[in-house]
C-alpha cells in the first residue's frame, strides 16, 4: 500500500513538472494592433466575444440585409491587417498569432479576403459558351 | 437564423402589416400622409418585403459580340481562378446565343441566376444554405453550404456554379471559396448601397442600355412601367416560378 502511494505521488509530481515546464516554454503569441482608432469594445471583451460579435452579424447581414453595423469582419481587417505584410493571416498577423496559439482553426479566410483594400481583378469570361436553357426564340 | 417559409403564416403577417400601415400609405401626421417609396435597405433597417429587385433584358439591344456585363461581373465578384478543365469555372452571368432553326433569327442574351420568387434551389437545399431575402434576391449562405450540388441540379437555368479550388483573390465584399455553390446575386453588396449591379452599369456604359434594373414592386420604376408597356417573357415561364429577370424580344 505504501509501495503504491509512493508511486502515485511520483507519478502526479511528474506530470505537474513537467506541465509547468511545458506551460513556460509555450511563448505567448505577439499581437500587434496596428490600428490607431478605438476598436468597437474593450479588449478583454473583444477577445471573449468576436466569433459571437461576427457570427450573429454574419447572419443578419445575410440573410436579412442589415448591413452597417458596428461589427463586420471587413471592419477587423481595415484596422488590424499588418502594416508589412497587409494581412491579417500570417506568423504575426493579428489573427492567425493568437489562433496558432490556442490552436482555434479560423475558418474565415478560405472565402472572406484577409487583406486591407484589396481590389480583385477578376477575368474576362468565356462568350457564348454553354447552351441554352430550355429557351427556345 | 431562417426565416419562416410558411405561406400562409407569412400571408397573414403580410396581410396584418398592410392593414396597419394603411396600405402602403405612412401617415405623417392627422389627415397628412406619405406614399412610401421603396428603396434600397437603409442602414440597419435590412431587406424589405416591399421591394421585389427584378432585371428586364432586352435581347434586341444585346450584342452578341458583346460581353460586357460578363467581364463587369468577374471583376466585380473577384472570379479570376483558371481551371484546367474550364467545364468547371464559375459562371455568375454567361452569354449564350439562341438560333431559331426554322426561320435563322439569332439573338444573344446573358443567362445568370433568375431570383425566382419560388426558387427550387432554395426548396432542395437540405442545410437551408440555400435562401430568399424578402426583398427577392436569392443567395447561398457559404457558413451554411456544405457543397452537396442539390442546388446545381434543381435549377432549371444551369445557374450555378461549384467552386472546385482554393481561393486567394476575393473581393473583400464579396466572400467566396472552395467546396461551396455560388451564384448571382444581383450584386446585393452594391444593390444595398443604392447602386445597380455591375452587369447593368457595364451594359449601359456600353452603350447598349440591354439590361434595366429596379425594383418590380414600385410602379413608378422604370422597370415596371416597362414591363406594364411591352412584351416580356419568363424563361421557362411553365414551372410557374415566377422568376425576377424578364427577357423582352425571345
Amino acid at each position: 500500500m505504501v509501495r503504491l502511494l509512493a508511486l502515485m505521488a511520483f507519478l502526479i509530481m511528474g506530470a505537474v513538472a513537467s506541465f509547468a515546464t511545458h506551460a513556460a516554454g509555450v511563448p505567448k503569441p505577439m499581437v500587434k494592433i496596428e490600428g490607431s482608432g478605438q476598436c468597437i469594445a474593450a479588449a478583454e471583451e473583444m477577445r471573449l466575444n468576436h466569433m459571437n460579435m461576427l457570427g450573429h452579424q454574419r447572419d443578419r447581414s445575410l440573410r436579412q440585409g442589415i448591413r452597417g453595423e458596428k461589427a463586420s469582419l471587413i471592419g477587423c481587417v481595415d484596422c488590424h491587417a499588418s502594416k508589412s505584410t497587409g494581412s491579417v493571416l500570417g506568423k504575426d498577423g493579428f489573427c492567425e498569432s493568437c489562433h496558432a496559439f490556442s490552436a482555434v482553426k479560423v475558418d474565415c479566410w478560405q472565402c472572406h479576403q484577409p487583406k486591407a483594400n484589396f481590389k480583385a481583378t477578376g477575368t474576362a469570361g468565356a462568350v457564348g459558351a454553354a447552351g441554352a436553357v430550355g429557351a427556345k426564340p | 437564423m431562417t426565416e419562416p417559409n410558411d405561406k400562409s403564416r407569412r400571408g397573414f403577417l403580410g396581410a396584418a402589416a398592410v392593414g396597419a400601415a394603411g396600405l402602403g400609405v405612412a401617415a405623417i401626421a392627422p389627415g397628412l400622409h406619405l406614399i412610401e417609396v421603396s428603396q434600397a435597405s437603409a442602414p440597419g433597417k435590412g431587406a424589405s418585403s416591399k421591394v421585389r429587385w427584378g432585371m428586364l433584358i432586352d435581347t434586341t439591344k444585346c450584342a452578341s459580340d458583346c460581353n460586357a456585363c460578363v467581364k463587369a461581373c468577374n471583376s466585380e465578384n473577384g472570379i479570376s481562378e483558371v481551371l484546367k478543365d474550364p467545364r468547371q469555372a464559375s459562371q455568375w452571368i454567361r452569354k449564350i446565343d439562341l438560333k431559331d432553326a426554322k426561320s435563322g433569327i439569332t439573338h444573344s442574351l446573358p443567362m445568370m441566376c433568375q431570383h425566382c420568387e419560388h426558387p427550387p434551389c432554395v426548396d432542395v437545399c437540405p442545410t437551408h444554405a440555400s435562401m430568399k431575402r424578402a426583398d427577392g434576391i436569392v443567395l447561398v449562405d457559404r457558413h451554411t453550404c456544405i457543397g452537396c450540388r442539390y442546388c446545381m441540379l434543381a435549377c432549371p437555368y444551369k445557374a450555378r456554379s461549384f467552386v472546385h479550388m482554393t481561393l486567394t483573390e476575393q473581393n473583400p465584399e464579396v466572400p467566396r471559396g472552395q467546396g461551396c455553390v455560388e451564384s448571382c446575386t444581383f450584386c446585393v453588396h452594391r444593390v444595398d448601397k443604392g447602386q445597380i449591379p455591375a452587369c447593368v452599369e457595364a451594359c449601359a456604359n456600353a452603350e447598349h442600355n440591354a439590361m434595366l434594373f429596379g425594383d418590380l414592386n414600385d410602379p413608378n420604376s422604370a422597370i415596371a412601367q416597362r414591363i406594364a408597356e411591352v412584351k416580356t417573357t419568363q424563361v421557362r415561364a411553365d414551372l410557374k416560378l415566377n422568376v425576377g429577370v424578364r427577357y423582352q424580344g425571345i
